[in-house]
């Protein structure tokens, strides 16, 4: 059993101009809607891997879209040299063999940088220009650096989308983005494209509680219910009427989400934001912010004698952002910086300077969030469950849901603290499957004890060691910088409603619709953890 | 400059038009001769070749059309507050159905309360009051998420039929769980925004006796649906005429390869040879 990921050629010929989930969601069908996404229209690679690709705007003529300068020509065949791969190869035409795309720098100056390009990075640029009240009244460059994401946490998720949490705010933000994903067509519709297609399977998500935690789930449902979402509490008698797969004997209690859950594609989610974003003029750079400028300043207040105390704050002025495989930077002048880094935001962090300060004092503390690396098994069962089959999360920590309509389900779990892996890499572990999933499946689906695992990935999250909470707010200390981070496992869930809270922080002043300043940077000074109960 | 030029091969590509506008930059020489003029085109395609150079104009313009109708919808679907305050939430539920021209059937009575063709209806139905609704068809109406609203307090409700609407899909489906105890007739089909996630939320359905989903557009493997829905509500009697199940797929797969071939070399015969392919399988 290797841990196969679906092959470069492949991915190619069904995402054009990038990588799909590790999954190819759907049939061909749908690989025909992610063709549709080119990697900004704007030159991204082209060459032979669009031709094959089932595009179907009936491109007899051989220029892709991807083809800058957009030349085309009368009558196809007759040109000399041809139209299509010879013309290409000869010099001076703009595609490149080799896809070596020329380093294209990000601009000297921006409004605002977000630093990060994954669904909550596309997302806060996708609310900042949406918010805008004149066109091209904001300027707005994201920094990612990787454009295959072959370590983005957003692509390697499993999808899910629940209210079922403990806090108010996460209930809020998961309600405001199911509401999101419902009219997605009238937000991320572009003219001329395709509408987005999230393949949202509405197949809600099953908590089940032992004897120990029935009283958490409870006190967890009455607060969900009091926020608005719709969930119900099952007795193991109802769960059994319900799910006749399920073994119920251990469980005391369970609560299944009757609307607005389940999964869908997080693929497409992000390239519904970044197409959306783009037509709106966000610029799209790609590299790797590796050093910043600051200066501090401190406040100058009229009453000068009063506040003698050191109160310097920091400002970035400007990021450096290193093009990828190269030694060229350029440095962007910025007003903000946006931190939607996601795993890898803590080493931004120190590089804008935060945590750098003596212990004990505020500048000192750092951002508390750190990667995690979590595994995700594909196994197939073709005597498992059937289309009811919700996102099932035993009390043991164990998940699976299912997968297509083949029989296929994604299964998981998150490790204890002590036996978390190693972040260097994402290597698969399949001992971990054999020993902490498998025995806790087959216990709670029968039918699972004969099963074949077909693919495994890994992810990280973006885990907020303080409360698995994320942060989304201003540093104290270092007033133009804003987070979006530290989701531990459902920043993609939230995305669109923690897009729309940090573009109403930067240019409205205060949040609007969700207050979520219990969120801020502000508990992790104070250290007051706001927990969260229910982490899967 | 690139921008402007993406944005017209954009629209270009969509009309028969094709216009040599940038001379082929692969050509050696540093001095060429100027190209020759463009000849006058004909009225149509000088009005097109103006339109796509106006890209964003027009692009607001077909926003706003679209936005208009969006609008237009909501104005209909919207909660029926001031009804429902004064006159309780059946009556509002019927004032909203009568109004996007549906029909109801209140329990116990036998005659249906429908809206003519030009939307006008009788006040009849205001006789009754505080009586539920048993029967509702929206077939062919307009409605969506926030209108199936209206109708949340309705708990006796035994049939509801969407036939052919534009704006029932999957969220829609999702929230028909507040009839999950009393519904037991439902017909979805011709709706062309249901996919199959959206079926696998009528796992709530369990009272659901019959359910008619034929022709629907958005499902890509309706047999083995069907299959996987008799299953899940095994009580239930599933009607789902108007699929083609004969080798659909060995067709998709055709379709895709000779669409490779046309990429590599245009070849007029390319329509008769897939129709030629394609009998030989039947």
């Amino acid at each position: 059993m290797t841990s196969s990921r679906v092959r470069r050629e492949d991915r190619g010929e069904l995402y054009v101009g990038g990588p799909g989930g590790p999954l190819r969601w759907g049939t061909g069908r749908t690989g025909r809607t992610g063709g549709t996404f080119t990697s900004g229209d704007r030159g991204g690679p082209g060459g032979p891997l669009r031709r094959g690709t089932g595009e179907d705007r009936g491109d007899l003529y051989g220029g892709g879209p991807g083809r800058t300068g957009g030349t085309f020509t009368l009558g196809g065949t007759g040109e000399p040299g041809g139209p299509g791969k010879a013309a290409d190869v000869l010099p001076g035409s703009h595609w490149d063999l080799l896809e070596r795309r020329e380093a294209k720098l990000p601009p000297h100056q921006a409004d605002i940088v977000i630093v990060g390009g994954g669904v909550v990075g596309w997302s806060v640029a996708y609310w900042l220009k949406q918010k805008e009240r004149v066109r091209g009244g904001v300027k707005v460059v994201v920094v990612e650096k990787d454009p295959t994401y072959s370590q983005a946490s957003t692509v390697l998720s499993a999808g899910g989308i629940r209210q079922q949490f403990s806090l108010p705010e996460n209930i809020r933000l998961s309600l405001a983005s199911a509401d999101f994903m419902r009219n997605i067509n009238d937000h991320l519709g572009v003219a001329d494209q395709d509408p987005v297609d999230l393949q949202f399977n509405h197949s809600g998500y099953l908590f089940l509680a032992s004897e120990r935690a029935a009283h958490i789930m409870e006190e967890n449902y009455s607060t969900q219910r009091n926020a608005g979402a719709k969930v119900s509490l099952l007795s193991p008698t109802q769960l059994k009427e319900k799910f006749p797969w399920l073994n119920t004997d251990d469980v005391a209690l369970a609560s299944y989400g009757l609307e607005n859950e389940g999964w869908f594609d997080p693929w497409t989610l992000l390239n519904a934001f970044r197409r959306k974003a783009m037509s709106m003029g966000v610029i799209q750079s790609c590299g790797e912010v590796i050093g910043s400028s600051r200066r501090s300043c401190s406040l100058s207040l009229s009453r000068r004698d009063f506040f003698k105390t050191t109160n310097h704050s920091l400002r970035i002025q400007s990021v450096k952002v290193q093009m990828p495989n190269s030694l060229e930077y350029q440095p962007v002048e910025c007003a903000i910086v946006v931190n939607a880094a996601g795993a890898f935001s803590n080493k931004l962090a120190q590089i804008l300077g935060i945590g750098s300060g003596p212990k004990g004092t505020f500048a000192g503390i750092p951002l508390p969030v750190e990667p995690r690396k979590r595994f995700v098994y594909v196994f197939h069962c073709p005597d498992g469950p059937g289309l009811d089959t919700p996102f099932l999360v035993d009390y043991s920590g164990v998940y699976f849901r299912r997968e297509g309509l083949g029989g296929n389900y994604i299964a998981g779990a998150s490790p204890e603290e002590a036996e978390e892996p190693d972040t260097n890499d994402l290597e698969v572990d399949h001992q971990f499957f054999e020993e902490k999933i498998w025995p806790p499946l087959a216990h709670r689906v029968r039918a699972f004890e004969k099963l074949k695992v077909t693919s495994a990935w890994a992810g990280f999250y973006d885990y907020n060691t303080f409360d698995q909470n994320g942060i989304i707010g201003m540093h104290p200390l270092v007033n133009n910088m804003y987070f979006a981070t530290g989701f531990s496992g459902h920043g993609l869930q939230h995305s669109p409603a923690v897009g729309r809270a940090v573009a109403e922080l930067i240019l409205d002043g205060n949040f609007k619709t969700l207050d979520l300043s219990e969120l801020g940077f502000r508990r992790i000074l104070a250290q007051e953890p706001m927990l969260e109960r229910n982490i899967v | 400059m690139s921008a402007h030029l993406m944005s017209l091969h954009r629209c270009c590509q969509r009309s028969p038009l094709l216009l040599l506008v940038a001379r082929r930059p692969w050509s050696s020489s540093s001095v060429s001769p100027p190209p020759p003029p463009p000849p006058l085109l004909p009225l149509h395609k000088r009005l097109l070749l103006f339109l796509t150079q106006q890209y964003y104009d027009v692009e607001m313009l077909l926003s706003f059309g679209s936005q208009l109708k969006r609008r237009g919808i909501q104005k209909k679907n919207v909660h029926y507050g001031y009804t429902h305050k004064f006159y309780g939430s059946d009556i509002a539920a019927a004032y909203y159905i009568l109004s996007i021209k549906g029909g109801f059937r209140y329990v116990g009575q036998s005659d249906w309360f429908r809206a003519d063709l030009r939307g006008k209806f009788k006040w009849d139905f205001l006789n009754y009051k505080n009586t539920p609704l048993e029967e509702v068809d929206m077939s062919h109406t307009v409605i969506n998420y926030t209108g199936l609203g209206n109708l949340k307090e309705q708990q006796s409700l035994k049939t509801l039929s969407v036939r052919g609407c534009p704006e029932v899909d999957d969220w829609f489906l999702a929230r028909l769980h507040m009839f999950q105890d009393s519904l037991e007739e439902l017909d979805i089909s011709h709706c062309p925004r249901i996919t199959t996630g959206g079926l696998a939320a009528l796992r709530n359905l369990k009272g659901l006796r019959r359910l008619d989903m034929s022709s629907l557009p958005g499902m890509s493997s309706p047999g083995l649906v069907v299959i996987l829905l008799e299953e899940m509500l095994p009580q239930c009697q599933i009607t789902a005429t108007g699929y083609d199940h004969s080798l659909s797929q060995e067709e998709e797969e055709e379709e895709e390869e000779t669409k490779k071939e046309q990429m590599q070399g245009p070849n007029p015969a390319w329509s008769t040879r897939y129709r030629v392919k394609s009998s030989t399988f039947d």
